[in-house]
């Protein structure tokens, strides 16, 4: 049971990122919840390519076993995608905000009912 | 502690604060793939996501305000969506290999010929290195043009809405 713990840790980030994503109504809330649920994705993959008693995938002579080196590479690209993504999330907000004059999702979607009745 | 921060992040109010704990987050992150090893990915997390990631979050809110409007009450549709979500993440882990096995099948594929034949093939002492810029480098290359496509994506939309300003700004002397 507790081999999974990491797993289960894993799955309460995510959980809490998503119900912030939807429920939350201001957007760069919705946003920090997007960053939330993505690290907790980067720790799954982290976690599965740990091996017991392995070091850090650097070769050395005094070692002969290593952590899985592939998901480290895919969370190392990943990560810079997350940043880029979320540089541009927040140049979204910012546009809205000039646009709309807030960052509340109801205070927007009540400005669009009543421009189109 | 990820728990108790995240928990502290979705709760507060005030979106100053949640940028900076957004930064401690990170960094806990960081120590936390350090613990597992992942020596690169902690040190691309603590620069990028602790650094430019709270910068980011910091120049957006000095554009748009840090108050959060008060939430009324909780949200019980995405409550149960994410319930939902969790009772069939909880179910498929029970096949999930236990963690830290050396028989899981994520090392059984390629992992092995990286570390046994990288320095052979690729030379540098870093797997990590080796993987990302010899056996990987279409992901790497591709990682560059979704950078290239956010990069001109941010230019398009705050760099029209300087114009606007300005055009406004030009209207209001042209008015008295």
């Amino acid at each position: 049971m507790i081999s999974l713990l990491n797993y289960w840790f894993v799955f309460a980030l995510m959980l809490m990122g998503l119900y912030v994503t939807i429920a939350s109504s201001n957007l760069v809330k919705k946003v920090v919840g997007l960053n939330i649920f993505q690290t907790s994705v980067f720790i799954f993959f982290i976690s599965m390519g740990k091996v017991a008693d392995g070091t850090a995938p650097i070769l050395d002579e005094a070692y002969s076993s290593y952590s899985n080196p592939l998901p480290h590479v895919l969370i190392l690209t990943a990560i810079v995608v997350g940043v880029a993504t979320t540089a541009l999330a927040l140049a979204l907000i910012v546009r809205i905000r000039e646009g709309y004059g807030s960052i509340e999702e109801s205070y927007i979607q009540q400005q669009d009912r009543e421009q189109s009745p | 502690m990820l728990l108790v921060l995240s928990v502290a992040l979705l709760r507060i109010r005030d979106l100053f604060t949640v940028a900076m704990l957004t930064g401690i987050y990170s960094l806990v992150i960081a120590c936390f793939f350090m613990l597992q090893d992942a020596v690169d990915v902690a040190f691309t997390e603590a620069a990028v996501g602790a650094g430019i990631t709270t910068v980011l979050f910091l120049t957006t809110l000095s554009m748009v305000g840090r108050e959060e409007a008060p939430i009324s009450r909780i949200n019980l549709p995405a409550l149960a969506c994410v319930a939902a979500c969790g009772a069939l993440l909880l179910y498929a882990s029970q096949d999930m290999p236990a963690w830290g096995d050396p028989q899981a099948p994520v090392h059984q594929h390629v992992a092995p010929r990286y570390i046994t034949e990288s320095a052979a093939e690729v030379g540098p002492p870093n797997i990590v290195t080796s993987v990302l810029a010899s056996y990987r480098s279409y992901d790497t290359m591709g990682e560059v043009g979704v950078v290239f496509t956010a990069a001109i994506g941010v230019l398009l939309l705050l760099g029209n809405g300087a114009r606007r300003r300005e055009d406004n700004e030009d209207d209001a002397e042209d008015q008295p």
